[in-house]
C-alpha cells in the first residue's frame, strides 16, 4: 500500500470500528550500507522498513496509540483496535488534539532526492577511501570503524479531519574512524563524518583528509594537569553541549519538571548579550531537514536565545496550548508526545558587547584547552541538574605549541558555562548537528592526571 | 488437516514452516552462498509510564520481520525486510547474493533442516500470564505514590516495559529452532529539589522469562531505595578530581567490568583490531583476585537466553580465571574471522540487525572479603554506591558516571559527593582490582553496540580498585 492507500484503509477501518477521530504517522525506508576491512568487503547491508503509528481518540476524547510494522489490512485493523483499547488509559490530566497547523500550507521547497548508486559503487567508494586514509600517514594502520550508506525514505502524516502531508527524500553518510599506532605509544584514534543528499554529493576527499589530520594530530600526546582552564569549544563540541541541555528550551521538559527552566523563564538572562541561538530545521545546510513534525505542524526557524536571553520554547500541540501559544513544529508522535530541537544554529549578535574579540583559536598564544569532540554524552550529562562531566578529545595549547591531551574530562554546569562565555568567534562552521562558531569559556574544570 | 500442516507461501508463526524455509535456503545455496541464515521474529510489546499520580503514556506495539544473512568466504551480506512471504524472502536472498557479487561456480551442500528444536513449547502461555495494562498501571501508580515521601521530591516517575519476542531461526548448517522470549523491566526515578540544590535517583529492575516477576516486585523497597539515594545526594558537594582508590558497590557496579573489559573480549573487537587483549590468551591481564564470567543461563536474569540469535544454546564462559585470560565471547562471524569458537553469544536487538558477539550476564565472581574489609583498607578514596551509564572508546578508554558516591576517610564512609566520573583504560585498571567481596549480585541493563540494544546483566561483588582517575570539579 502507498501512503494514500494507507490513509484510505485506516479511514475505512476506523469507520467500521466506529472510531471517529484518528491520526497517523508513517515512514517507509530503503537503506543500503557497506563496511570494509583492509580492502575487503566486511558487511553489506540492505533493509526495507515500514513503521506505522496510529492514534485514536475515544468518546471521552482520551488518546490511545499503537505502533506496528505490519502495514497490511489486518495489521491496520489490529493497530486501530489496540489503540482504542489503550485509549482507556489515556492521560486524563493533559489532553491531546490535532495540531491547529496540521493543514497549514507548507511553502514548497526543492526536493533534493538522489537515485541510489547501488551497493557495488558504495563498496568501491569506501574501499578507495580506506586505502587513501591508510596511505595518508605511515602511523595509520587501520580504519576499524567505517561505513558508507544511502537511505531513501518517505514520511507521512494524516488525520481524520483531512490533513495529509507527505515528503520523500534521500540521504547518504560516510564515516571514517582511523587508528594510528607508533612504537612505545598508546594507539590513537579519530575520525570524520560527512553527509549528503546522495553518495555522489559526499565530499569523500575532505572526509579522508579530516580523519587523517585529526588522527595524526593526536599522535603526540601528553596527560594534562587537573586544574581550571580557559576552554575553546569547537563548533561541533559546543553544539553537542547545547543539544544535551536543550531541555532548557523544551516546554515538555518544563511541564515534566526535568528542565532547568520554568514557565516564567522567557526573558531570563543566560549568557552574554552577544549570544544568539536559533533552532532552524529548514536551514539550507541541514541535509536532514524535514518540512513538518510528527503532528503535521510545519517546521520553522525559531529564536531560542536572543542577546543572551531566553526568547522562545519549543512546543508540541499540547504544550503550546498549555503555554497559550502555537505549536512550533518540534513534536514527535507518541503516546506521550515528545518535543525535541531540529538543528541548532549558534551565532554572534551584531554587537560585540563584553566579548574579548582578540581571542581566536587560530592566533591566540596564551594557554588554553581546545575541545574538539565531547564523548559519552548519555553517561556524563545530568540535564535536570545542569551538570556535566564528559570525556573529550582535544589539545592543550601552551607556549605556542599544541599537544594532544591523553585522556581527560571536562566538568561544569551549563548555566555557569553560558555565563562565562568570553568570546564568540565571528566565523561559523557547518557541522552535521548544526552551525556554530568557536566558543570560548573561562575557568572550566579539567581532570587529567592528578 | 491441522492448521500446523497447511502449506503456506508465507511464514506463519505457530505453523510448521520447515518446507518453506528449506526452499529459501536451497535457493540461496544454489546461487552460490557458502552459508544462509534466516532469522524471523514476531513481537508484541507494551510500555506504560506513570508520572506523579497519573498514567501519562500507554504504548503497545507489534511487528514482524526477517533478517537474512549470507556468507561467502569471510564476508557477509545482510538484508532485512517486513515481507514474510516466500516472494519477499526469496527477493531478500537474491539481493544479498547480488550484494556479495557471487560469481564462482562452487556450491555448498545443504542437507535440509535438522529436527526442529522448539524452546517455545512451555512459553506459549506467557502472553496470557503477563500482567494486564490495568494491573501494570495500578502497581505503577502505587509505586510513584510511594516515592512521595516529602515535599523535596518534585518529580516522580515509574515506567514499565514488556517485550515478547517469538523467533524462528533456520540456517544451512541444519539449525532449525523456535523460541519465545519475555523481558520485563520496571524503573523508578525521582528528582529532589531544595532551593538551589538538586539531585536525582533512579533504579531499574528487570527479568527474563518470568511472567509473574512484576507482580512480586517489591515496589516499596525500591521506592525507599530511590528516595534515600536522592536525599543523600541532595546537598552533596562536587567531588575533587584526582587519582584515588575506589570501592565499587555490587550489582550495577559491575558496569565497570562490562565497559572496561567485557567489550574488549568480544570477537568483534578482535576483527577490528581494537582490543589490547587480542594476543593475550592464557596470559595474565588482571589481578589474580579476578575471575570473570559471561553466561546466558542464570534463570530469570535479564541477559539469559534459551538459545542465542544464531540458534546456539548459550554456554557459561569463564573469560578470566584468577587473572588469566581464558576465553573470548564469540558468534558465528567471530569464529569464522578470528577462529575463536562460538559461545552462544550471537545477539541482536531485532531482525533488522545482523547478530554479533555480545555479552549476556557478565560478572566478576565473588571473593572472600566483606564490604567492610574493602572500605577499611582505604585511608582516602571514593565509595561508588550507585553507577550511571558508561562507554568505551575506540582505543579502549572507558568512562562512567557515579550516580551516588561517598568519600572514604580513614576506612570509614563520610560525606556524599556528586559529579564523579571514573576514567581509565581496561588493561591498566584490571590489574588494580585487588580485592573482591563475598556479596556478588547482578543488575539488569541495556547494552548498545554494533547489533543494537540488547538486554544484559552486569554484576560483581564489592570490589576495590587500588587507583583510578576520578573526574570531578
Amino acid at each position: 500500500m502507498n501512503s494514500r492507500e494507507i490513509t484510505t484503509q485506516i479511514s475505512k477501518t476506523a469507520d467500521f470500528l466506529n472510531l471517529k477521530k484518528w491520526d497517523y504517522g508513517a515512514s517507509f525506508s530503503n537503506d543500503y550500507s557497506v563496511q570494509v576491512d583492509k580492502g575487503e568487503a566486511k558487511q553489506l547491508k540492505a533493509s526495507q522498513k515500514q513503521i506505522l503509528t496510529i492514534r485514536v481518540w475515544n468518546q471521552s476524547n482520551l488518546v490511545g496509540i499503537t505502533t506496528t510494522s505490519d502495514i497490511s489490512e489486518s495489521g491496520i485493523k489490529k493497530a486501530l483496535k489496540q489503540a482504542n483499547i489503550a485509549s482507556d488509559f489515556g492521560n486524563k490530566n493533559e489532553s491531546t488534539e490535532f495540531s491547529p497547523l496540521a493543514k497549514e500550507p507548507i511553502k514548497a521547497r526543492e526536493v533534493k532526492k538522489r537515485n541510489p548508486v547501488g551497493i557495488k559503487k558504495l563498496l568501491t567508494l569506501l574501499r578507495e577511501a580506506e586505502v587513501k586514509l591508510i596511505e595518508s600517514h605511515e602511523s595509520i594502520k587501520s580504519v576499524p570503524y567505517n561505513g558508507l550508506s544511502e537511505s531513501f525514505f518517505e514520511r507521512v502524516y494524516a488525520n481524520s479531519e483531512g490533513a495529509f502531508r507527505s515528503y520523500s527524500k534521500s540521504q547518504a553518510a560516510l564515516y571514517l574512524y582511523a587508528r594510528a599506532e607508533e612504537k612505545n605509544k598508546k594507539p590513537r584514534s579519530s575520525g570524520s563524518v560527512k553527509i549528503g543528499y546522495g553518495a555522489d554529493d559526499i565530499d569523500i576527499e575532505s572526509c579522508i583528509k579530516e580523519a587523517s589530520n585529526k588522527t595524526i594530530s593526536h599522535l603526540n600526546y601528553s596527560s594534562i594537569k587537573t586544574d581550571k582552564y580557559l576552554i575553546c569549544f569547537s563548533p561541533e563540541s559546543f553544539l553537542t553541549i547545547i543539544n544535551a541541555f536543550s531541555s532548557m528550551f523544551n516546554a515538555r521538559s518544563i511541564i515534566d519538571g526535568v528542565s532547568l527552566s520554568n514557565k516564567n523563564s522567557i526573558g531570563e538572562k543566560l549568557s552574554t548579550e552577544a549570544l544568539n541561538i536559533y533552532d532552524d530545521g529548514l536551514h539550507e545546510k541541514n541535509i536532514s531537514s524535514t518540512p513538518f513534525d510528527g503532528e503535521g505542524t510545519p517546521t520553522k526557524r525559531l529564536c531560542l536565545i536572543n542577546r543572551g536571553r531566553i526568547e522562545n520554547f519549543i512546543h508540541s500541540e499540547s504544550t503550546a496550548r498549555i503555554f497559550k501559544t502555537t505549536p512550533t513544529g518540534h513534536a514527535g508522535l507518541g503516546s506521550k508526545v515528545s518535543v525535541s530541537p531540529d538543528w541548532i544554529v549558534v551565532e554572534k549578535s551584531e554587537e560585540n558587547f563584553d566579548l574579548k574579540t582578540s581571542i581566536d583559536h587560530s592566533t591566540y598564544e596564551g594557554e588554553f584547552v581546545y575541545i574538539e569532540e565531547l564523548n559519552a554524552i548519555h553517561a556524563g550529562v545530568r540535564a535536570s541538574q545542569g551538570s556535566f562531566s564528559l570525556p573529550f578529545d582535544g589539545w592543550l595549547y601552551k607556549n605556542g605549541k599544541k599537544i594532544s591531551i591523553e585522556s581527560a574530562t571536562v566538568a561544569g554546569d551549563i548555566k555557569y558555562l553560558l555565563k562565562n562565555i568570553v568570546n564568540i568567534e565571528s566565523s561559523q562552521e557547518v557541522t552535521t548537528n548544526g552551525i556554530s562558531p568557536h566558543i570560548w569559556v573561562d575557568e572550566l574544570s579539567i581532570t587529567g592526571d592528578a | 488437516m491441522l492448521s500446523s500442516q497447511i502449506k503456506s507461501n508465507q511464514i506463519v508463526f505457530g505453523n510448521c514452516n520447515k518446507d518453506l524455509l528449506e526452499e529459501i535456503i536451497f535457493y540461496g545455496i544454489g546461487l552460490g552462498a557458502d552459508f544462509v541464515e534466516i532469522f524471523i521474529e514476531n513481537t508484541d510489546n507494551s510500555s506504560v509510564l506513570a508520572e506523579e499520580d497519573f498514567i501519562t503514556s500507554v504504548s503497545p506495539s507489534f511487528g514482524r520481520g526477517a533478517g537474512i544473512r549470507i556468507f561467502k568466504g569471510k564476508k557477509d551480506g545482510f538484508v532485512s525486510t517486513n515481507d514474510l512471504t516466500k516472494h519477499g524472502l526469496m527477493r531478500s536472498i537474491s539481493q544479498a547474493i547480488e550484494m556479495l557479487d557471487i560469481t564462482d561456480n562452487k556450491r555448498e551442500v545443504f542437507n535440509g533442516l535438522n529436527k526442529h528444536r522448539d524452546y517455545s513449547l512451555s512459553k506459549k502461555k506467557w502472553i496470557n500470564e503477563v500482567p494486564s495494562i490495568h494491573e501494570i498501571s495500578e502497581k505503577l501508580l502505587v509505586s510513584t505514590k510511594s516515592l512521595k515521601k516529602n515535599n523535596k521530591i518534585i518529580t516522580r516517575k515509574g515506567s514499565y516495559s514488556r517485550n515478547l519476542q517469538e523467533i524462528i531461526i533456520a540456517s544451512s548448517d541444519g539449525t532449525y529452532v523456535s523460541d519465545i522470549r519475555l523481558h520485563q523491566t520496571v524503573g523508578l526515578n525521582v528528582i529532589a529539589s531544595d532551593a538551589q540544590y538538586r539531585s536525582s535517583g533512579s533504579r531499574r529492575f528487570g527479568s527474563s522469562g518470568m511472567p509473574n516477576e512484576f507482580r512480586i516486585w517489591d515496589h516499596e523497597k525500591a521506592a525507599n531505595d530511590v528516595f534515600e539515594s536522592s536525599m543523600n545526594m541532595l546537598y552533596a558537594d562536587y567531588v575533587d578530581a584526582g587519582q584515588m582508590p575506589v570501592v565499587l558497590a555490587n550489582k550495577f557496579g559491575g558496569v565497570i567490568f562490562h565497559e572496561a573489559c567485557g567489550h574488549l573480549l568480544e570477537t568483534t573487537q578482535i576483527e577490528r583490531g581494537t582490543t589490547p587483549f587480542e594476543n593475550k590468551l592464557n596470559e595474565k591481564i588482571a589481578h589474580e583476585s579476578v575471575t570473570a564470567i559471561d553466561e546466558g543461563i542464570s534463570e530469570g536474569s535479564f541477559g539469559s537466553l534459551s538459545v542465542d540469535d544464531e540458534g546456539m544454546e548459550p554456554e557459561k564462559s569463564i573469560l578470566i580465571k584468577d587473572g588469566i585470560l581464558k576465553k573470548f565471547i564469540s558468534d558465528r562471524a567471530g569464529e569464522l574471522r578470528t577462529g575463536h569458537k562460538r559461545t552462544g553469544s550471537g545477539r541482536r536487538q531485532n531482525y533488522s540487525f545482523a547478530a554479533a558477539s555480545r555479552m549476556r550476564n557478565t560478572y566478576i565472581a565473588k571473593g572472600e572479603h566483606s564490604k567492610e574489609d574493602l572500605i577499611n583498607s582505604i585511608s582516602e578514596g571514593l565509595y561508588c554506591k550507585s553507577m550511571g551509564g558508561g562507554s568505551v572508546g575506540a582505543t579502549g578508554q572507558f568512562n562512567f558516571a557515579v550516580e551516588e558516591g561517598y568519600l572514604i576517610k580513614n576506612g570509614k564512609l563520610t560525606s556524599p559527593v556528586k559529579g564523579a566520573t571514573l576514567i581509565g583504560e581496561a588493561k591498566e585498571v584490571m590489574p588494580k582490582i585487588s580485592m573482591c567481596g563475598n556479596d556478588l549480585e547482578l543488575a539488569p541493563g541495556f547494552c548498545g553496540s554494533i547489533s543494537g540494544s540488547v538486554n544484559v546483566t552486569v554484576g560483581q561483588p564489592h570490589i576495590k580498585v587500588d587507583s583510578i582517575t576520578v573526574g570531578g570539579r
